[in-house]
């Protein structure tokens, strides 16, 4: 009885109490784990599929197969992990720097644009069984003997959509960090951009070295909004870059579909692919790497209640990271034989293997920062803090290993890369930093709304990390034995070490129930609504008592 | 130290990074049960910071550095253009099909075999494939651009031939079973 009235009614969640940030927020969390759970339902039908291929709905069919390796992707990063990610920056940057955001309206486009545009590339696929993966190799998104030339132009355009929503988030992002107002009123654009590049904090480093007093005792922005400020300099190149990639092979379906054929093979295929592993590049070693390091000192701020351990360090590596998240995209080139030895060498090795450095320096001050805090109570925000620490502890070597011309050349396209690397960097690292996030903002965005069961949440936190550990190491283990990432393999191959990362994708699936379980029961399925229901409260601050003159402007 | 072949150097990596992966899990559990402890815990090793910064500084450049030193292929396959090879093979690929010069590549143990592989059309990939399924060696055949792998075998044995690259739903189908033979292996060679 007491379950049927948490469903209806939830705990003590009471959703028109919520301001127009807080609803806006919290709609684009609920799509982001609707999402999740959709791409973690796809992963282990691939999974599940490597053990039994006959498996519904793939019924042993490659076509069928690959549409789901294609819109996977597109579904869990995009859908899931650009959402959430967006959303909590859109409250986080006016909570940090107390001011309003720029535009609530506009956030609202950002989570309706992403939601449109990743179902639109999941009914391509689907329906037309479009898929080219996520890579797009030119000129197989263009290639129109296999693929339908009307499932193409709804998945490009649904990944449009999504790059026109990210442009929209970046705009709302620096339109309030730029915004003159609040503790801001006086402050200029250059001591700003200063500040949003880490350029303070390194010469804080070097006057110290030179026994000068400090360029600045107090940066205009703390450290969360630098390394968000970084991080979305590389979401807007890799926005343009996709985008680009996505008006080129539109051109192209459109000229097939209006009865003109083109030469493909006028887009040199090395240069393209250069092109688009340059920007996409700069999710997984950019603005991923960036926005972990930020979220990482964050939490460990909130959670310890103390400074952060050498911030100064901080703040310079995140202007490190500026040069070396845009000049690694060619470890993705090492198995390309025409391209130059030397672009292998300094980009696919040398500055790739930087990340070790600024992923192993947040890594080190987020761990000082909460060992100096000691004791500290475990809370569900400190446990998936370390399994997060986890996750990029493993990851990141990981990738060092691979990177390497020796490596490569066994290891490029097998399930090393994917499973101890990709899927542990976002299932373990990146998905547990972003759960550690939502505990720690439940209580802001829900006006302290109880959870329904902490052991629901340990189940889920367990089930998680384990499963996503155990699925990467598998996966992995059978990478080492040749196994591919991109082949369906339908004859019972590396038959163990699939059966045993399938029972870690179940799990992993069974975690995302037992957590949405938890949290709808409680806000209830009427809470749940009322989410999408428009704001009484306008207000697009938090935590500023009384309101900026600004917003009470604005509420006029 | 050296590996002659991607087995024995897959068999370290698998202990190395075995080891590494149990060790920092610990570590982080180690650091999460002492961060709720009241008592101080005892530090089992005291790392300066800068101390720190050398070590992963030198375990990113030095990971090439051994690798460089230790696998063979890396330092043919930067100078593959100046070495003559023993033996080469055109090979073309094209509507989701390896075209090869010879039904069966056969190759001595030892030869330093030089493949070029040209295609028609879409992006593939070239790789060979012991009988187990575990890889001896790969890379990218892109369209318009230059695909050679210059490869010395150290082993002997019958390897398939296999696109290691997606190239759509018909490309899962692009394996040639006993591609390559690779014999002599008892003379003078391993067997």
């Amino acid at each position: 009885m007491s379950i049927v009235k948490n469903l209806v009614s939830g705990t003590n969640f009471d959703a028109s109490s919520l301001t127009a940030l807080q609803k806006v927020t919290l709609r684009a969390v609920v799509m982001s784990f609707l999402f999740y759970g959709l791409a973690a339902i796809e992963g282990t039908l691939m999974r599940v599929a490597l053990v039994n291929p006959n498996i519904p709905p793939i019924f042993g069919s490659p076509e069928h197969y690959f549409s789901i390796m294609t819109v996977h992707p597109i579904v869990g990063i995009f859908g899931s992990t650009y959402q959430l990610v967006f959303a909590a920056f859109m409250f986080l940057i006016p909570f940090l720097t107390k001011k309003p955001l720029y535009s609530v309206g506009l956030a609202n486009f950002v989570w309706i644009n992403i939601t449109v545009g990743t179902a639109m590339a999941w009914i391509a696929a689907f329906i037309w069984h479009y898929a080219p993966l996520y890579t797009l190799y030119w000129p197989l998104p263009a290639d129109i003997n296999q693929f339908s030339t009307l499932g193409g132009i709804v998945f490009i355009i649904g990944v449009a959509l999504i790059m026109i929503g990210t442009l929209g988030f970046i705009y709302n992002i620096y339109a309030t960090i730029f915004a003159r107002v609040g503790v801001h009123a006086n402050k200029t654009t250059k001591e700003l951009l200063i500040s949003g590049f880490g350029i303070d904090g390194m010469l804080n480093l070097i006057y110290k070295l030179m026994g000068k007093p400090p360029y600045s005792k107090e940066p205009a922005l703390s450290l969360p909004v630098v390394a968000i400020f970084r991080g979305t300099v590389d979401t807007f190149l890799d926005a343009l870059v996709i985008l680009g990639a996505g008006i080129l092979v539109l051109v192209y379906l459109l000229a097939d579909a209006s009865g003109a054929t083109w030469d493909v093979h006028a887009i040199d295929a090395l240069l393209y692919k250069n092109f688009f592993w340059w920007g996409l590049d700069l999710v997984a070693d950019g603005l991923v790497l960036i926005y972990v390091a930020g979220s990482w000192y964050l939490l460990a701020t909130i959670i310890t209640g103390q400074k952060l351990f050498m911030e100064n360090v901080a703040r310079a590596a995140l202007l490190l990271e500026l040069v070396v998240s845009w000049m690694v995209w060619s470890h993705h080139l090492l198995g390309d034989q025409g391209q130059p030895e030397m672009m292998k060498l300094i980009s696919g090795e040398m500055v790739t293997a930087f990340e070790l450095l600024t992923q192993g320096l947040a890594l080190f001050i987020t761990l000082v920062t909460l060992w100096k805090a000691r004791p500290l109570k475990m809370t569900m925000e400190l446990k998936y803090l370390l399994g997060g620490l986890v996750g990029f502890g493993l990851a990141v070597p990981a990738a060092i290993i691979q990177a390497d011309m020796g490596m490569n050349r066994i290891l490029h396209n097998t399930q090393w890369i994917i499973g101890a690397h990709v899927h542990v960097a976002l299932i373990v690292g990146l998905y547990m930093t972003l759960y550690s996030a939502v505990y720690v903002l439940w209580p802001m965005l829900t006006n302290n709304t109880r959870l329904f069961s902490s052991k629901l949440s340990n189940a889920h936190y367990w089930l998680h990390l384990i499963g996503g550990i155990g699925m990467g190491a598998f996966m992995g283990m059978a990478g080492l034995d040749g196994m591919l990432r991109r082949h369906f393999y339908m004859n019972g191959e590396y038959h163990t070490f699939m059966i045993l990362a399938a029972i870690c994708a179940i799990m992993l699936v069974v975690a995302w129930l037992l957590f949405l379980s938890n949290i709808v029961l409680s806000v209830g399925v009427k809470g749940l609504i009322g989410i999408f229901l428009p704001a009484e409260d306008e207000t697009a601050t938090y935590g500023i008592e009384p309101q900026p003159a600004v917003v009470k402007t604005l509420k006029k | 130290m050296s590996f002659e072949t991607s087995v024995e150097l897959l068999r370290f990596h698998n202990v190395a990074y075995t080891i590494y992966a149990l060790f920092i899990i610990s570590v982080v559990a180690w650091f999460g049960y002492n961060l709720t402890r009241p008592e101080k815990a005892k530090s089992v090793v005291r790392i300066p910071f800068y101390g720190y910064i050398a070590f992963l500084v030198a375990g990113g450049v030095g990971h090439h550095i051994f690798t460089y030193n230790t696998i063979p292929w890396v330092s043919e396959d930067i100078m593959r253009h100046e070495i003559k090879p023993d033996k080469t093979f055109d090979i073309e690929m094209a509507d989701h099909k390896f075209k090869l010069p010879e039904e069966k590549m056969k190759i001595h143990y030892g030869d330093r075999v030089y493949f070029n592989v040209k295609s028609h059309d879409l992006v593939y990939g070239f790789g060979l494939f012991r009988q187990d399924g575990s890889m001896i060696s790969q890379m990218q055949v892109n369209p318009g651009s230059r695909n050679d792998l210059l490869w010395t075998f150290n082993e002997c044995g019958v390897f398939d031939l296999m696109s290691t690259e997606y190239s759509g739903p018909e490309g899962n189908n692009m394996i040639i079973k006993d591609a390559v033979e690779v014999t002599g292996c008892d003379k003078g060679g391993k067997s």
